[in-house]
């Protein structure tokens, strides 16, 4: 699945997407996000498997939440860095 | 003393049961809450089959709205909460439905509910609830492929229809027929926050516009933001809205006008949607539990 969350802000629409199919259940990015927006959750009801997710909470405040990151302009983000299997983009 | 004010926002509480379906027949009884920020629905189904519903406001506690939308789904039946053997909880206030034995999000449901609502067929659903907006692709058994949310607020949602519907002192239910009254499409409201696009409509109202004329603005915008959703996912066919908002034909027929054919209709009220999935759901995890005991 892949899970499109997106923001705007006064630049622009961006989206932060997670490819469900190719997350791996590690939970790094949800431990190297200075933001705590991500999330492991259960991916298919009838198979459950732990995949990354953006938390509710943070889903309707992307915009604050991921903006000290985007803005840092160091290359790639903490948790795109972080993914071994490259199951995170954004769109900045 | 002062006399009550009409409640234009207030769209109709729903019930339905069918009775030719037998609970008692020893069937899988399952169920699905979905506690939205505007509604709540309570779907029974029994061996699959659709048996009962509801949908009511959801009131200030999300525990007491699941309580009551399953209360006022099962009266008249004899079943109790204590007989179903599998509820799901979805929806914004999933977590808080005490009696649900899981929570599943409601971009899964709305998928399958949509699929048995729907059909197979149903590659595109487009989830217009209370508070937000989902673009959901999913494949022919209903399993979500890809979906797209974004951070908007109440504009372009049931909750902004109710503020309209206030404002301009028009009954939810006519909200849209009488949008589509136009001779021709005026420029859609341009806030994307239903706080603003309700003061730039009062300012239409000043100006002189009608007031079908003002709600095909705002339906125009609605149709416009929700058409900008499913850029990233896009567009298969065959198209299906959920929600509150597939009733409103003023926002239905504009986004159809945008994508250049037509959402596909079904028996079942559109609002159910995400419960209905919760008791499929529910359904097939019941089953998949007697088979492993």
């Amino acid at each position: 699945m892949r899970a499109h969350y997106g923001y705007e802000d006064g630049s622009g629409r961006y989206y932060i997407t997670i490819d469900t199919d190719r997350c791996n259940g590690c939970a790094e990015c949800v431990r190297l996000c200075p933001a705590a927006v991500l999330e492991m959750v259960e991916d298919d009801p009838l198979e459950p498997a732990a995949v990354a997710a953006v938390t509710a909470a943070q889903r309707n405040r992307l915009r604050e939440a991921c903006a000290p990151c985007k803005a840092s302009g160091q290359g790639a983000l903490p948790c795109v860095a972080a993914c071994a299997p490259d199951a995170i983009t954004h769109s900045f | 003393m002062a006399e009550a004010r009409p409640e234009f926002w207030r769209w109709q509480e729903r019930r339905w049961r069918d009775d030719t379906v037998d609970p008692r027949a020893g069937g899988i009884l399952s169920a699905g809450v979905d506690v939205g920020s505007v509604s709540s629905q309570a779907v029974v189904m029994v061996d699959g089959r659709l048996y009962a519903w509801s949908s009511r406001r959801t009131g200030g506690s999300s525990p007491d709205s699941a309580r009551e939308a399953m209360a006022w789904a099962l009266e008249g039946s004899d079943l109790r909460v204590e007989d179903l053997h599998f509820v799901v909880g979805t929806g914004y206030g999933r977590v808080n439905v005490p009696f649900a034995h899981k929570t599943i999000t409601e971009i899964h449901c709305h998928a399958r509910g949509a699929n048995f609502m729907y059909g197979s067929k149903v590659r595109t659903i487009l989830d217009m609830g209370g508070q937000d907006c989902k673009a959901i692709r999913c494949d022919e058994r209903g399993k979500v492929v890809a979906f797209q949310m974004n951070d908007k607020c109440a504009a372009g949602t049931g909750r902004g229809m109710e503020v309209f519907a206030d404002l301009l002192q028009v009954p939810i239910d006519q909200v849209g027929p009488m949008s589509l009254e136009v001779d021709e499409e005026p420029p859609p409201v341009s806030s994307t926050c239903v706080v603003f696009a309700k003061s730039e409509a009062a300012g239409l109202l000043r100006r002189g516009w009608p007031k079908e004329r003002v709600l095909a603005a705002y339906c125009g915008a609605m149709a416009q933001r929700v058409f900008a959703l499913l850029s990233r996912v896009g567009v298969e066919r065959e198209f299906a809205i959920t929600g509150g908002i597939a009733k409103n034909p003023g926002v239905v027929k504009r986004i159809e006008r945008a994508l250049g054919f037509e959402a596909v209709t079904g028996a079942v009220d559109s609002q159910i949607a995400g419960a209905l999935g919760g008791a499929l759901f529910g359904h097939a995890l019941e089953q998949k539990g007697r088979g492993q005991r």
